[in-house]
């Protein structure tokens, strides 16, 4: 385990040194403390290591994940785990405005609540929130699973493509060209694959589905004349 | 950018250190605002019949002495002050408008920064670290403030185009964002008997929260108008005789943290200015929803 004191080497260097990680590293386990809210904490990382960071963090942290599992014990700033492509971000307590955004891949999970624009634009990534989601969550997504157990904020997956939203509580509105969506055995086994690898407790039956109507994005030959 | 800050204590063992934890959170803020920053502290409430108000003058060899011995002679009355940096804090027992009207006709160039019972507002040019040294917020005692670090869009870096607004007596407001409607308001608000000093947005927005309250509305009324009028990116904090409130446009891009203890309540841009407070790893923190409004006032 190396540890590595914010409050006595600035980000960067931490960065350099997570980013410089040869593929066969040794040093699998970084333990952070004292992030103090800095921003940028954990970026761009590609090697299968672990990140361990007490306390709370600012803006970006995790994001362009590949392979790292990441988890701020605290709460997150804007843009937790953004573009994130692989591996593990994890946040025990609430992250800000656009957590996951446009990731491809990995998952993002948030134990508390996460506020407006999560998911937003998201390609493929999997956002598990143990919480709630604030307004335009999903927005314009077009791939990947963002599973809500709380509740979900107004225009819910505004203009989405081919996602999958999940949620178990209500939903303020829903965007445009949302619809619920019939539950189907894949979906709730795809929900409970997604619940257990973010390891959180709650019952796949308790969820209801959204997703695109396709109308928005499907050119309709009526329209011909609009444009 | 911009950004602002708001610390309201619960504990008031911690008055005397209010000035302190207030200077942390500022300088925590400068790569928000290296512009220039302001502070609105409520501290030394007057005595009843007695007005605070927080003068500004351009040079630091004014001689606010004189200036206080004249008052007290032209007025007849009894008139005390403390000089901070580029300000000077004047309580005297006078009608505000008698003090108002004298210094008008004395000293045109004087600018008044705010006024009330307890409210006192500094803002300079400059670095937040600097502001804090020059203006000594070690010293300051109070119950709650706000302040702000600047990173100017919409007008000009000088010491009054600088946040906190003052919008009405221990009111003001400090703001993160940018107003797309401001001019069409100073215009309206104009008409309506609202003085401006600038062209900044922030300052519309103090005094269209000035003429709301002038109508009648309680402060939760007036920002809930506000959310309706006045368009644009925003988080805004406005200080209060009794504590300070918080609010978001609908969109809420313009960052905005909270955190409670059982000590304190701060707000911030970014999490970064509350870092420093006794006890905030363990504090309550989430982020304000849009278009709610948060308060807290002392009962």
């Amino acid at each position: 385990m190396i540890t590595v004191d914010l409050q006595d080497q600035p980000v960067r260097t931490l960065n350099a040194q997570l980013i410089q990680l040869p593929e066969n590293t040794n040093q699998k386990a970084w333990r952070v403390v004292n992030p103090m809210g800095a921003h940028a904490v954990a970026v761009g990382l590609t090697q299968a290591v672990n990140v361990d960071i007490e306390g709370h963090v600012g803006y970006y942290c995790a994001g362009m994940n590949q392979l790292a599992n990441i988890t701020v014990h605290g709460h997150a700033g804007t843009g937790f785990a953004e573009n994130i492509m692989s591996g593990i971000a994890r946040v025990t307590g609430n992250a800000s405005q656009s957590a996951g955004a446009s990731g491809h891949g990995g998952l993002v999970v948030i134990e508390g609540n996460a506020s407006s624009r999560c998911g937003i634009s998201m390609k493929g990534v999997n956002i598990v929130v143990g919480g709630s989601v604030g307004h335009m969550s999903a927005f314009m997504a077009q791939a990947g699973n963002l599973v809500v157990c709380g509740d979900a904020g107004a225009d819910l997956g505004d203009s989405m493509y081919e996602a999958k939203i999940f949620v178990r509580g209500t939903v303020a509105s829903l965007g445009s060209d949302v619809i619920a969506k019939e539950m189907r055995p894949e979906h709730l086994e795809l929900l409970s694959r997604l619940l257990a690898a973010a390891e959180i407790a709650a019952d796949p039956g308790s969820f209801r589905r959204y997703g695109s109507a396709r109308n928005l994005y499907n050119f309709n030959v009526d329209n011909a004349d609009s444009y | 950018m911009c950004g602002i800050v708001g610390l309201y204590l619960k504990n008031s063992a911690l008055e005397p250190a209010l000035g302190h934890h207030l200077g942390s959170m500022l300088v925590g803020m400068s790569a928000r605002g290296p512009d220039s920053a302001g502070i609105a502290v409520y501290r030394k409430p007057v005595p009843a019949g007695s007005i605070k108000l927080t003068l500004f003058h351009e040079s630091d060899a004014f001689d606010w002495q004189a200036l206080r011995r004249a008052l007290k002679t032209d007025l007849k009355t009894d008139a005390h002050g403390e000089i901070r940096g580029s300000h000077y804090v004047l309580v005297i027992a006078a009608e505000l408008e008698t003090v108002r009207s004298w210094l008008a006709i004395h000293h045109p160039e004087l600018r008044v920064m705010g006024i009330g019972e307890s409210i006192e507002i500094y803002k300079e040019k400059g670095l937040p670290k600097n502001f804090v040294s020059r203006f000594k917020l070690d010293e300051l005692s109070g119950s709650h403030a706000v302040g702000h670090t600047r990173m100017a869009t919409e007008s000009a870096i000088t010491t009054e185009h600088s946040h906190p607004f003052s919008t009405g007596a221990d009111l003001c407001l400090v703001h993160n964002g940018s107003l797309s409607n401001h001019n069409r308001w100073r215009q309206k608000l104009s008409r309506r008997g609202i003085d401006f000093q600038t062209d900044n947005d922030t300052e519309v927005a103090a005094g269209y929260l000035s003429w709301r309250l002038n109508e009648g509305d309680s402060l939760r009324e007036a920002l809930e108008h506000g959310l309706k009028d006045l368009d644009g990116f925003y988080t805004f904090a406005i200080g209060t005789r009794l504590g300070f409130a918080v609010v978001r446009d609908a969109i809420a891009c313009k960052p905005a943290v909270l955190a409670e203890t059982d000590d304190w309540v701060a707000m911030a841009s970014e999490y970064r200015s509350i870092a420093p407070l006794p006890g905030a790893e363990a504090a309550d923190i989430w982020e304000p929803e849009p278009e709610t409004i948060y308060t807290w006032e002392r009962a």
